[in-house]
């Protein structure tokens, strides 16, 4: 079959194989095609006019840098400064390549891209392509423009529309893409927002008793370990206390008046333990009824033995639930992190909690705070 | 579907019937309070569970509720100005429908919209064919006719165009659907005005 296809049929053949190959990544990729021409245009058929509609911000410049001709577009955005006659140097500032300020450098300078501004305002910047007419340094150029990246302000400022971009121009795409973009960014930013927001909530969730609204146990040992660090290697952990407090007769609470009344009381709890202590102290619920108290900068005895006394006098205030009262009380164990040459807060809180048991052992409603010797 | 796709259909139910309305067919249609994600793919039975949900709660047909959200998306102004830019006249903008696809996709790879393509017939009669191929049977093949048909109108308005707009069902295999429209008129009232440039930002001086 292959035989048999005439000899122009089979070259076709063969290139359409090189291309399908190149598409595919398998061979390499083909020169352009050459296209020899069939004959030389005549190329006084094309008329400013045709010129216009195939490149509508063409400029067409004599040997000396005169305008002849230019596009309607580029006409658009030149307004009154476009006149037959005035020179491409006068009208525009070339900013790239530098020092490109007369024909001669145009011509010198080839087919590469050109970097252009408007001398009036708004100083719309363009990009273009200068091919000479002729061999010759008679013969003028023939420029092509378009918009460079401030396209949309390019737009906006000289009021263009679809129709001013030719059909093959993808500059109606790119605007078209800007809006898009910005559109979906607005979005994503929406997105963002709330995610922040969920994750801020999430977080606050995760380190608070939801009874109490106090902190929760992960909560303090994030609050101890920051205060473990917060002395840096060389320097002292600030000094702290550290008290652990357990309620007296809770347990009745629940029994005798329910749930709920309980819930009340542990709720009154969290209101005076938050009233009892400062800003900047943490209160954690880190049980069904104990709770622990990390009093920054509280270091004396007397002062921390005063507010646990303030604290039970106030716990033993009758919490009126439902048609009951509630009684209760509480004790308290309380350490000093200035007592502790390496003060880690599982040591801590464990002597807290023995210090805690002592003031049960003396009859509840007590406050011990455990100092060494 | 497309986040983007299911968030439209989320704003307009909310913009239109208000939050209570959005909040019971959210929890209806078994999705969480703050709704769907606009950069997110979803499954196709969400899109259509929230359809639903909303259709009968409101009473209303469910392409009855999908042209309403054409008209709705129209409102917007970034999405009217991205359909303004097909071009000057009604009848461009209908041409520039074949390239809405590519245009789309070309910021959204995955938005998943059905390609259109545009016959225009002599005295204004034109039709828009929807999406060929594996699109056919799928959610967005359902749900793009109506929409579209709503956009299309409220798109003559904007142009101050009179139209008669139809919509055909399904015909043959591979086919979406098609909608009619009846140019009687390109310029019958006074649009709103468009301009390609986007508006200066404000400056502080």
């Amino acid at each position: 079959m292959r035989a048999a296809l005439p000899p122009a049929a089979r070259r076709a053949a063969a290139q359409e194989t090189a291309t399908l190959a190149a598409l595919a990544g398998t061979g390499p990729a083909p020169a352009a095609l050459p296209m020899p021409p069939m004959a030389m245009p005549d190329l006084s058929q094309l008329s400013p006019d045709l010129l216009g509609v195939l490149m509508p911000m063409f400029l067409w410049l004599d040997a000396l840098g005169r305008v002849q001709a230019a596009g309607p577009t580029l006409r658009k955005v030149c307004g009154r400064a476009l006149r037959p006659g005035v020179s491409l140097f006068d009208m525009f500032v070339i900013t790239r390549p530098p020092r490109l300020t007369s024909m001669a450098d145009l011509r010198a300078h080839g087919s590469g891209r050109l970097h252009l501004a408007l001398r009036a305002r708004p100083r719309t910047g363009l990009r273009g392509i200068a091919v000479p007419l002729g061999p010759g340094l008679e013969g003028g150029m023939l420029l092509n423009l378009s918009f460079g990246l401030t396209v949309a302000d390019a737009v906006r400022d000289h009021a263009l529309t679809d129709s001013d971009f030719a059909p093959t121009d993808l500059t109606v795409e790119m605007l078209y893409l800007i809006e898009a973009k910005s559109a979906v960014m607005g979005e994503l930013r929406g997105m963002n927002l709330r995610l922040e927001r969920a994750h801020r909530n999430a977080v606050a969730e995760a380190l608070t008793d939801p009874l109490t609204g106090l902190a929760n146990r992960r909560a303090l040992e994030l609050a101890l370990e920051a205060a473990m660090q917060a002395g840096g290697r060389s320097e002292a952990v600030p000094p702290f206390a550290l008290a652990h407090l357990d309620l007296d007769f809770f347990k009745q609470v629940n029994d005798t008046l329910g749930h709920a009344a309980g819930d009340a009381v542990l709720t009154e709890v969290a209101r005076i333990l938050k009233a009892e202590t400062r800003k900047h102290d943490l209160v954690a619920r880190v049980g069904g009824d104990e709770f622990v108290l990390v009093l920054r900068m509280m270091t004396d005895p007397a002062a921390l033995e005063a507010l646990g006394r303030r604290i039970i006098a106030r716990l033993e205030a009758p919490v009126l639930v439902g048609s009951g009262a509630a009684t209760i009380s509480g004790s308290l164990g309380v350490v000093l992190s200035v007592d502790y040459a390496d003060p880690a807060p599982e040591r801590m809180l464990a002597d807290a909690d023995r210090a805690l048991y002592a003031s049960k052992h003396r009859g509840r409603a007590a406050v011990t705070i455990l100092r060494p010797e | 579907m497309h986040g983007l796709v299911n968030r439209s259909l989320q704003c307009f139910l909310r913009d239109t019937y208000g939050g209570d309305l959005w909040d019971a067919v959210a929890r209806r249609a078994g999705i969480g309070p703050d709704g769907f994600e606009a950069m997110q793919i979803y499954d196709d039975a969400l899109t259509e569970a929230v359809l639903g949900v909303a259709a009968q709660r409101l009473a209303k047909p469910p392409e009855a509720l999908l042209e309403d959200l054409g008209a709705y998306l129209v409102s917007l102004e970034p999405l009217r100005r991205l359909l303004r830019f097909g071009g000057v006249g009604y009848a461009d903008f209908l041409h520039s429908l074949d390239d809405l696809q590519g245009r789309a996709q070309l910021a959204l790879p995955d938005l998943g919209l059905p390609a259109l393509r545009l016959v225009a017939a002599p005295g204004g009669q034109f039709a828009l064919h929807l999406g060929g191929g594996d699109v056919a049977g799928c959610t967005m093949a359902r749900l793009a006719p109506p929409v579209l048909a709503g956009m299309l109108r409220a798109m003559a308005d904007d142009y101050g165009a009179l139209v008669l707009i139809e919509l055909s069902g399904p015909q043959g295999a591979g086919r979406a659907g098609a909608i009619h429209i009846d140019l009687l008129q390109a310029r019958y009232a006074k649009g709103r005005r468009f301009h390609l440039g986007l508006p200066v930002a404000e400056v502080a001086p």
